[in-house]
């Protein structure tokens, strides 16, 4: 696994996700209830894949808001972000609609957890995803990925690292 | 575990000696109510730990969710850039629940500011590019929300209560002492 100096970026249970090197498992997702988005429409920049449990959860800047908040930081690197947890499109849409999202939601809803499985970030026995986060470069190939315990915000110095460290 | 990117320098806000054992950082957003009841915590370890300890603020305003946040940071460093950065900090958390331009130009009133330079500088985002250095420090050295703690620039992921941050910084204390 591609790994930055960053402190926070050993995996801890990371043994199931897929690795650096790896080709990104195409998809095609619901970003709203009409509406879907296909991984390798976005070939050509770098995309950064974050798989989380679940919308609402109840702290002040949770994973996902914190994200939105470091936005243009990505987009520095010409990177789009992703989020995918199980909920549905309408949860989805209410959740980043409340807390002003800024990045597409996708719902990985039926077959249930199926996009998160393909990439070893589904937790079978609870029902929803890892908190796990992959950067994939221009080509589609996993640059970087990470998988933090689900109580743990990973924050995003390991995401901007591997964008840091992608070839240009 | 997450560590501090940005040193230390003359240009944050310390409160404390240089050559205390430990020294503490917040990343925090005025407008969060976590980092307004941590408030009254940080200020009750610094009694606990005097002139051992050393408290770094840094600005983490998540401005998408809390619309006074970045207004309230910029307020700070406004008052900062005139010796009383401390005292406008404390105030704004102190009246969390009523930050807006009304209380920021009282309160720059009260410190004896003047409020027609604090407007002048809001409008023209004179402490912008301040506030957004910090933020993204704190977002390269592993902030991942606020209230965030480095304690000797590793971050502290426990909870904040007095308890688990004074053990923390014990903690730290003594790593201190057998380095």
């Amino acid at each position: 696994m591609a790994q930055s100096n960053a402190s926070n970026v050993t995996p801890i249970h990371g043994g199931g996700i897929l690795a650096a090197g790896t080709v990104a498992p195409n998809f095609t997702l619901h970003v709203t209830p009409d509406q879907t988005l296909t991984l390798s429409d976005l070939l050509g920049r770098p995309v950064i894949l974050a798989f989380y449990p679940a919308d609402w959860s109840p702290v002040c800047g949770d994973q996902m808001a914190l994200y939105n908040e470091i936005l243009p930081e990505f987009r520095k690197f010409g990177a789009e972000l992703l989020g995918v947890s199980v909920d549905g499109a309408w949860c989805h849409g209410a959740f980043a609609e409340t807390r002003h999202l800024h990045f597409p939601l996708l719902a990985d809803f039926e077959p249930k957890g199926a996009v998160a499985r393909q990439y070893g970030a589904y937790r079978a026995t609870d029902g929803f995803c890892e908190r796990a986060l992959f950067v994939i470069d221009k080509n589609g190939i996993i640059a970087w990925s990470y998988c933090s315990p689900v109580a743990v915000n990973p924050g995003a110095d390991g995401i901007l690292q591997a964008l840091e460290d992608l070839p240009k | 575990m997450a560590t501090l990117k940005v040193p230390i320098t003359a240009q944050d806000h310390a409160q404390g000696p240089e050559s205390a054992e430990v020294t503490l950082v917040e990343y925090g957003d005025y407008e969060c109510p976590h980092c307004g009841r941590a408030y009254p915590i940080v200020q009750q370890v610094q009694e606990h730990f005097g002139k051992r300890l050393r408290l770094v603020f840094r600005n983490f305003p998540l401005s998408e969710m809390h619309p006074h946040a970045e207004a309230a940071a910029e307020v700070a460093e406004f008052a900062g850039a005139q010796g009383k950065f401390w005292e406008m900090h404390d105030r704004l958390f102190e009246n969390q629940a009523h930050l807006g331009e009304a209380l920021f130009l009282d309160l720059g009133e009260k410190l004896k500011l003047s409020t027609t330079a604090l407007r002048q500088a809001l409008e023209q985002g004179a402490f912008e590019a301040r506030v957004r250095a910090d933020f993204k420090g704190g977002v390269r050295s592993g902030v991942n929300g606020t209230p965030t703690f480095f304690i000797n620039g590793h971050r502290h992921d426990g909870s904040f209560d007095f308890e688990t941050l004074v053990s923390a910084i014990h903690q730290a204390m003594g790593t201190a002492k057998s380095a």
